[in-house]
């Protein structure tokens, strides 16, 4: 984790601004045709736990997940068809959030490039 | 100085000043799960015995967990000793007898147990019976807590079920049962009073919610209470004269019975009972949901409430999973 990430999460609001963010986020993202059926499965309430994760990661906050366990983590989605349209999604569903909580675009922007630099390894390139 | 001692399954460590209990743990080489060390993912979630955990340590957790006592292990500095667990402590059997059985309908059996030793539940839990030679399944709790030793259930015969068949057609009065402490968080807490609460069932499900019902007009919630009850078809449904009659003695509750296939009889939905009532009612934001029952009801219902404005907070459920083995 570097210096500017850390900011970054202080500056969002740390914990409970991943707590406003989740239901807001995860929402949006059940709602959307063009990635929901990814989340068709899944348990809510540990997919709660997982968006919080998410979010966290994105936010520049602590986390332990390695370039590697994104790779393993999404796998299966990516044997099921998942692709840099479905990842583009995800990322407008989370600045969208951030707009709906009035964060400023320029947090917006560098939250976005956190989401952008695990490209690869979410769609395990 | 002050040291405060952590009781973790019958080890006793200490936990230094400045040190949380996930610190105190791990230096003592007891390797509970965690991660974050942040409050962030709740991995590290523990549950305290004796004594209400501070509350700094119980951040972000779900209405019910900390009603329950638990907390964040890497949040909590202890403020005195502690007793702490992984998770419910769901070992202990208490020996209760069978003084009533009566049925509800053709496949709902209620059974009635009188338990003077069963350690106090919260309206909607379940506990897990268990049969002398072992046989163990879950079943949830139909009254409130105003009787609390006698625990009424509602068991739905399953064809070339073991339990189910051998409650309806062998249990009898005046036999044992073992009956363990009450678990789950499908449950009523007080507080709110004003909040509109909707709760759906299929089956035997309303027997959790039943009770939940009770023991929310009991506290004199005074929100608005919506009850939907599913069926495949008439035969299915039962409890409706009570409710209705539960639903002309308190007007903020509505009942709302459903059959899904057959004709509807006077007064009963046509359709299934969640997707009645997510078109009835068109927010939920604010809403404190309750979903007992079938599985697969249970999950589109719980990703339905969450789209129409539910909090993950207030989504509470208990999926009747037969077949699983005996949930922890
Ligand atoms: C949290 C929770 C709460 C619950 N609350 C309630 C409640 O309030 N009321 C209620 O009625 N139930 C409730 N249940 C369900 C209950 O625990 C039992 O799962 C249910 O009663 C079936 O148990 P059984 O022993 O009768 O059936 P099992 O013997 O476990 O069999 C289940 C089904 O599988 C079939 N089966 C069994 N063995 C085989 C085989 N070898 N091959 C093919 N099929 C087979 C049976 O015919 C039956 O239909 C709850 C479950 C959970 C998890
Ligand atoms: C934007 C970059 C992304 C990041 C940083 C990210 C991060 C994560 C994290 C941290 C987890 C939890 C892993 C765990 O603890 O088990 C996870 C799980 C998951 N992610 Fe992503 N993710 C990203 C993109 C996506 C996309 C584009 C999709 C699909 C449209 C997706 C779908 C899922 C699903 C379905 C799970 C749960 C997997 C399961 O439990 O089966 N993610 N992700």
């Amino acid at each position: 984790m570097t210096e500017t990430s850390a900011t970054l999460y202080q500056q969002l609001g740390g914990e409970p601004a991943v707590n406003a963010a989740v239901d807001i986020f995860y929402r949006k993202v059940l709602a959307d045709d063009r990635i929901n059926r990814f989340f068709e499965n899944v348990d809510m309430e540990k997919q709660a736990a997982k968006q919080k994760a998410f979010l966290t990661m994105a936010f520049g906050g602590p986390h332990h997940y390695t370039g590697e366990d994104m790779r393993k983590g999404h796998a299966h989605l990516v044997k099921a068809g998942l692709d840099d349209s479905h990842f583009d999604a995800v990322v407008e569903n989370l600045a969208a959030t951030l707009a709906e909580l009035n964060v400023p675009q320029p947090l917006i922007d560098q939250v976005a490039a956190i989401a952008e630099s695990t490209r690869n390894d979410v769609l395990g390139r | 100085m002050s040291l405060k001692k952590i009781t973790f399954n019958d080890r006793q460590i200490i936990c230094q000043e400045e040190d949380t209990v996930l610190d105190a743990l791990l230096r003592a080489q007891i390797d509970i799960p965690h991660a974050c060390r942040q409050g962030v993912c709740q991995s590290c979630m523990l549950r305290s015995l004796q004594t209400a955990p501070p509350p700094a340590a119980q951040n972000g957790l779900k209405d019910v967990l900390r009603h329950q006592n638990y907390f964040l292990a890497c949040l909590c500095y202890p403020q005195q000793d502690m007793s702490v667990s992984l998770g419910a402590d769901s070992g202990a059997f208490a020996t209760a007898t069978v003084v009533g059985k009566d049925m509800l309908n053709a496949d709902t059996l209620r059974l009635t147990l009188q338990c003077p030793d069963i350690p106090d539940y919260y309206a909607g839990q379940f506990v897990n019976l268990k049969r002398a030679d072992g046989l163990t399944r879950s079943y949830s709790i139909s009254n409130n807590r105003k009787q609390r030793h006698k625990l009424e259930f509602h068991i739905r015969r399953l064809a070339g079920g073991r339990f189910s068949e051998w409650a309806h057609a062998e249990l009898a009065i005046g036999d044992s049962l073992a009956v363990s402490a009450a678990q789950g968080l499908c449950y009523y807490l007080p507080g709110r009073a004003a909040q509109s609460l909707l709760l759906i069932g299929s089956g035997s499900g309303l027997a959790p919610l039943a009770g939940i019902i009770s023991e929310a007009l009991d506290q004199g919630h005074t929100g608005p209470i919506h009850l939907y009850h599913g069926s495949r078809n008439m035969a299915g449904l039962y409890w409706t004269a009570e409710m209705r009659r539960l639903a002309r003695q308190y007007p903020n509750f509505h009942y709302s019975p459903c059959v899904s296939g057959g004709e509807a009889g006077q007064g009963v939905c046509k359709g299934r009972a969640h997707e009645l009532a997510m078109s009835a009612l068109p927010d939920l934001k604010g809403w404190r949901i309750y979903l007992c029952g079938h599985p697969d009801m249970v999950h589109q219902a719980k990703r339905q409430a969450f789209l129409k404005g539910a909090a993950f907070q207030d989504i509470h459920a208990d999926a009747f999973h037969i077949g699983a083995t005996t949930p922890a």
